[in-house]
């Protein structure tokens, strides 16, 4: 091959299409390789083929291979989603000596066979159309510059509850400047208030002192009680945040932020009678145990109150387990109390948490199932509950009632959210970027969650969760600098001239990326850019370009799906 | 045979592409009408996409975000509202208005993706057609929307859109009613305007010709196409181009 005809096929678009089976998940329902061998006719497709699984050793291999062999320079999987898959397949072009923008990914699984598994020949045709579109789209693919950022090695921890002190605890000892916001005027969060812990009885106060002795000596830690955050700036590696202690402001710089806010409690006003006397609810029972104030002979609990109803759908996690303890704190004081417990369902899962269960009701703690559509009903001395197992109704004469109320997210997540440019979730907690491949960070890179802000869990799941966002947040500080979006707008050199200067786009970039230079021309800031477009979509003259998401490759989608 | 209607989906990467993942998870099955074109935020869906959409005959496009205070983006949403409704509004001088729809779904609302998309496409189903799809496309409606696209993607009306809610949201809350109703009065007033002087312009670029033709060609009061023809002329797009009989003919510059 000449030197020119080699220019020639660089120059040249060649796209490759793998068309992925997932095992039975797509290639169950759609013909796969027909599908390829179609592909192979589109504008630009040099080479295109069917995988049983692309995302394996051997489908990465054969990426490798065919980009090698057929010179190609834009590679399009048609498979699940970019939303889990894309890193991969983006790493695996790269290491075959393509930019990594330079990859398109099309859905045909979980937006495909997955949701039309009735209609094999309309998902067949859908899946043509999005290749079609898919490839249409590479076809006009850029490279792009990969952007750096240098990394400042300390982390911001928010909430000093048990998950927030594990996480500091980890952080600093790995030699990261730590800073550990507390709102209160004290560390430990829920942990305070408790009286003993399941499932090993120990003492809480012991174990919070244990715990909070390390923190304080710890070095490279510094804790900020009585501290709320005021405000945050910036991006992975560099954020600015404004914190106030006690009336006074506190500038910090940070590479990396860990939410650890935990969780409220539930108030249960208006339900079974409650009145934080003789209707109390576990949180107070343990506030009572400290003081030594339980007298009662016969005790009733009600699980699940405001927990795993329509409202409140999720199960609270900790309250089975609360109940069992307390039973077993009453029991050791007085052997002789009557203990009923009324229950939907019982989740204690793993070994411990079971035996736990099975020790409960050795030593005669009774438990009785009740249904939703029959709750059991409150009278001053007694409550009525209809016995689902046996299928009558039992009469519970009682001292102390006391209910088992669900941890709710707090009141200001929200605030802290937007300030974060993180999401919540339906009931309020904060949302992760995806539940089993990354359960601990949010979608937003350099900002990490643990613990019960996140959902209800106990305290060996929030020191674990306290850990792992510690783990996931040192991946970035022990870089000194780090690859960010690249995908960024852009106000190409050919478009300056249709630039007005309107400042438009200054006004809705909200990351504030866009400025008027000294030579007050329009300039975008890449590193604070992330990619949003609405600039784009907005600029009065259409002179901003929105990389990787390019009116023209819109418009060649479009296109390709076509009209009638 | 029924209907089955092509319909084109902008889904926003973090709420809505999301949603419909996770209606994949849960094996949630609904029509398979629907092609997705993922954009990072709905805040990116350029109007002049769906009105380009529209123009190849696909018969509804569906922009979807996340609901308003989740955009992973803070307010990429808003943006998005600002430019569906002048879209929207554009759209309705062909009764085209219903074959758009903006609308929130979240990352954990698998359920509720399936449900709006089934609904949204049952909708178009009864809606019928588009009347420009097909091998004999409704040339008026065609070149009315043609129209659009132009007025839409004009410099004024971008550049009022991208100010609406700067300019609104600068108010206290007494002052903004005020200031919503005056701008709506003002946005609505500019979309007729635009809208008809990119007819006028889009007729010249046919065919020279006097604003008295132009107004029966375009049903618009003569005094309205001249006022646009003179608007135009200082715009540059327009010139005068001769004189016939008593007649002075205007042309596309
Ligand atoms: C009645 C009851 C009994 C329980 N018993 C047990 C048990 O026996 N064993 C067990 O394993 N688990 C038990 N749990 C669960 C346990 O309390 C939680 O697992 C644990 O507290 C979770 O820790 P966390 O750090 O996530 O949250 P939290 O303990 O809630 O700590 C969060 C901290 O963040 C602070 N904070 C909140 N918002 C901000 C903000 N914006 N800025 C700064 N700081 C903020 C709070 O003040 C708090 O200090 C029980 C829970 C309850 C309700
Ligand atoms: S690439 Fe995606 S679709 Fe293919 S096997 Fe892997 S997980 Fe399944
Ligand atoms: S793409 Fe979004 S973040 Fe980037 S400059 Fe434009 S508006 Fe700002
Ligand atoms: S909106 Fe467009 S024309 Fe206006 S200043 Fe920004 S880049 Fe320039
Ligand atoms: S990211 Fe979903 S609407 Fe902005």
């Amino acid at each position: 091959m000449s030197e020119e005809e080699k220019k020639d096929i660089e120059d040249e678009v060649r796209v490759g299409v793998f068309v992925c089976h997932c095992g039975s998940n797509i290639g169950g329902l759609i013909d796969c390789k027909t599908l390829a061998e179609e592909a192979k006719s589109l504008p630009n497709v040099a080479y295109a083929e069917d995988n049983l699984y692309t995302c394996s050793e051997n489908g990465l291999a054969s990426i490798k291979a065919a980009i090698e062999e057929y010179n190609l320079n834009r590679v399009v999987v048609a498979s699940c989603t970019p939303r889990t898959h894309e890193p991969l397949f983006r790493d695996c072009v790269s290491e075959a000596g393509l930019n990594k923008y330079l990859f398109n990914f099309v859905n045909i699984r979980d937006q495909c066979t997955w949701v039309h598994q009735k209609q094999p020949e309309e998902a067949y045709k859908k899946a043509q159309d999005l290749i079609r579109m898919g490839t249409a789209k590479a076809v006009k693919l850029e490279a792009l510059d990969i952007i750096m950022v240098n990394v400042n090695p300390s982390a911001l921890i928010i909430g000093g509850g048990v998950a927030g002190m594990s996480a500091a605890l980890n952080l600093s000892r790995q030699g990261f400047q730590t800073y550990l916001i507390e709102k209160e005027d004290k560390l430990g969060g829920r942990l305070n208030s408790l009286h003993k812990l399941f499932p090993h009885q120990l003492d809480a106060s012991d174990f919070l002192d244990k715990i909070k002795n390390n923190v304080q000596n710890a070095q490279n830690l510094q804790i900020l009680t009585s501290s709320i955050v005021k405000n945050i700036d910036g991006f992975v590696g560099n954020f600015e945040v404004e914190v106030e202690q006690n009336g006074k402001n506190i500038e910090l710089s940070v590479g990396a932020i860990i939410v650890a806010v935990g969780s409220s409690l539930f108030a249960p006003t208006d339900l079974y009678g409650y009145d934080g006397k003789k209707r109390i609810t576990q949180f107070e029972l343990e506030h009572k145990f400290i003081n030594n104030d339980v007298k009662a002979n016969n005790y009733v609990m009600i699980q699940c109150v405001g927990s795993r109803i329509e409202d409140r759908p999720y199960c609270s996690s900790v309250c089975c387990m609360t109940a069992l303890k307390n039973a077993f704190v009453i029991k050791e004081k007085n052997p002789g109390a009557n203990i009923t417990i009324l229950f939907r369902d019982l989740y204690t899962p793993g070994t411990d948490y079971e035996k736990y269960y099975r020790d409960a009701r050795e030593q005669g703690v009774l438990f009785i199932k009740y249904g939703l559509d029959k709750l059991p009903t409150v009278e001053e001395d007694h409550i009525k509950v209809f016995n689902e197992y046996m299928g009558e109704e039992l009469i519970l004469p009682y001292d102390l009632l006391v209910l088992a109320t669900p941890l709710v997210a707090n009141n200001d997540n929200k605030e802290l959210a937007q300030m974060l440019k993180v999401p919540l979730e339906a009931n309020k907690f904060f949302l992760e970027a995806h539940v089993k491949l990354r359960p601990n960070d949010f979608a937003t890179d350099g900002i990490y969650i643990g613990g019960s802000a996140k959902w209800p869990v106990d305290i060996t799941e929030a020191i674990t969760q306290g850990y792992a966002a510690a783990a996931r947040a040192s991946r970035v500080l022990s870089h000194d600098s780090l690859e960010v979006e690249g995908a960024t707008s852009s106000l190409p050199e050919y478009n300056k001239s249709l630039c007005t200067g309107c400042e438009i786009c200054i006004k809705v970039c909200p990351f504030n990326a866009i400025i008027k230079n000294e030579e007050d021309e329009i300039e975008i800031i890449e590193a604070l850019c992330k990619g949003c477009g609405v600039c784009g979509a907005t600029c009065t003259n259409q002179a901003i370009v929105i990389k990787h998401f390019t009116d023209d490759q819109i418009f060649s989608e479009i296109e390709a799906f076509g009209g009638h | 045979m029924s209907f089955e209607p092509k319909i084109l989906g902008f889904l926003c990467n973090w709420c809505s592409y999301a949603g419909a993942d996770l209606a994949g998870v849960s094996r949630i099955q609904y029509p398979t009408n629907m092609r997705v074109i993922r954009v990072m935020c709905s805040g990116r869906v350029d109007p002049k996409f769906i009105f380009h959409a529209l123009e190849l005959g696909i018969d509804g496009v569906f922009v979807m975000g996340c609901h308003p205070g989740d955009c992973h983006y803070l307010e990429g949403n808003y943006e998005a509202i600002t430019k569906f409704d002048m879209t929207q509004q554009f759209l309705k001088f062909i009764n085209f208005d219903k074959r758009v729809r903006l609308d929130w779904v979240s990352a954990s609302e698998g359920t509720r993706f399936g449900e709006v998309v089934t609904e949204f496409i049952n909708h178009i189903k009864e809606l019928g057609p588009s009347p420009i799809s097909g091998g004999n496309p409704d040339e008026d409606i065609l070149d009315k929307l043609k129209a659009i696209k132009m007025a839409a993607g004009s410099n004024r009306m971008r550049a009022l859109v991208g100010r609406e809610k700067t300019l609104l949201g600068s108010e206290n809350v007494y002052g903004e009613q005020i200031i919503e109703q005056r701008f709506n009065i003002l946005i609505d007033k500019a979309i007729k305007d635009e809208f008809e002087r990119h007819r006028v312009l889009l007729a010249l670029e046919k065919d020279s010709n006097s604003v008295k033709d132009l107004a029966v060609e375009l049903n618009i009061d003569p005094s309205i196409v001249l006022e646009h023809v003179l608007t135009l002329k200082t715009r540059g797009q327009v010139d005068f181009q001769k004189i016939k009989g008593n007649t002075p003919i205007f042309m596309r510059l």
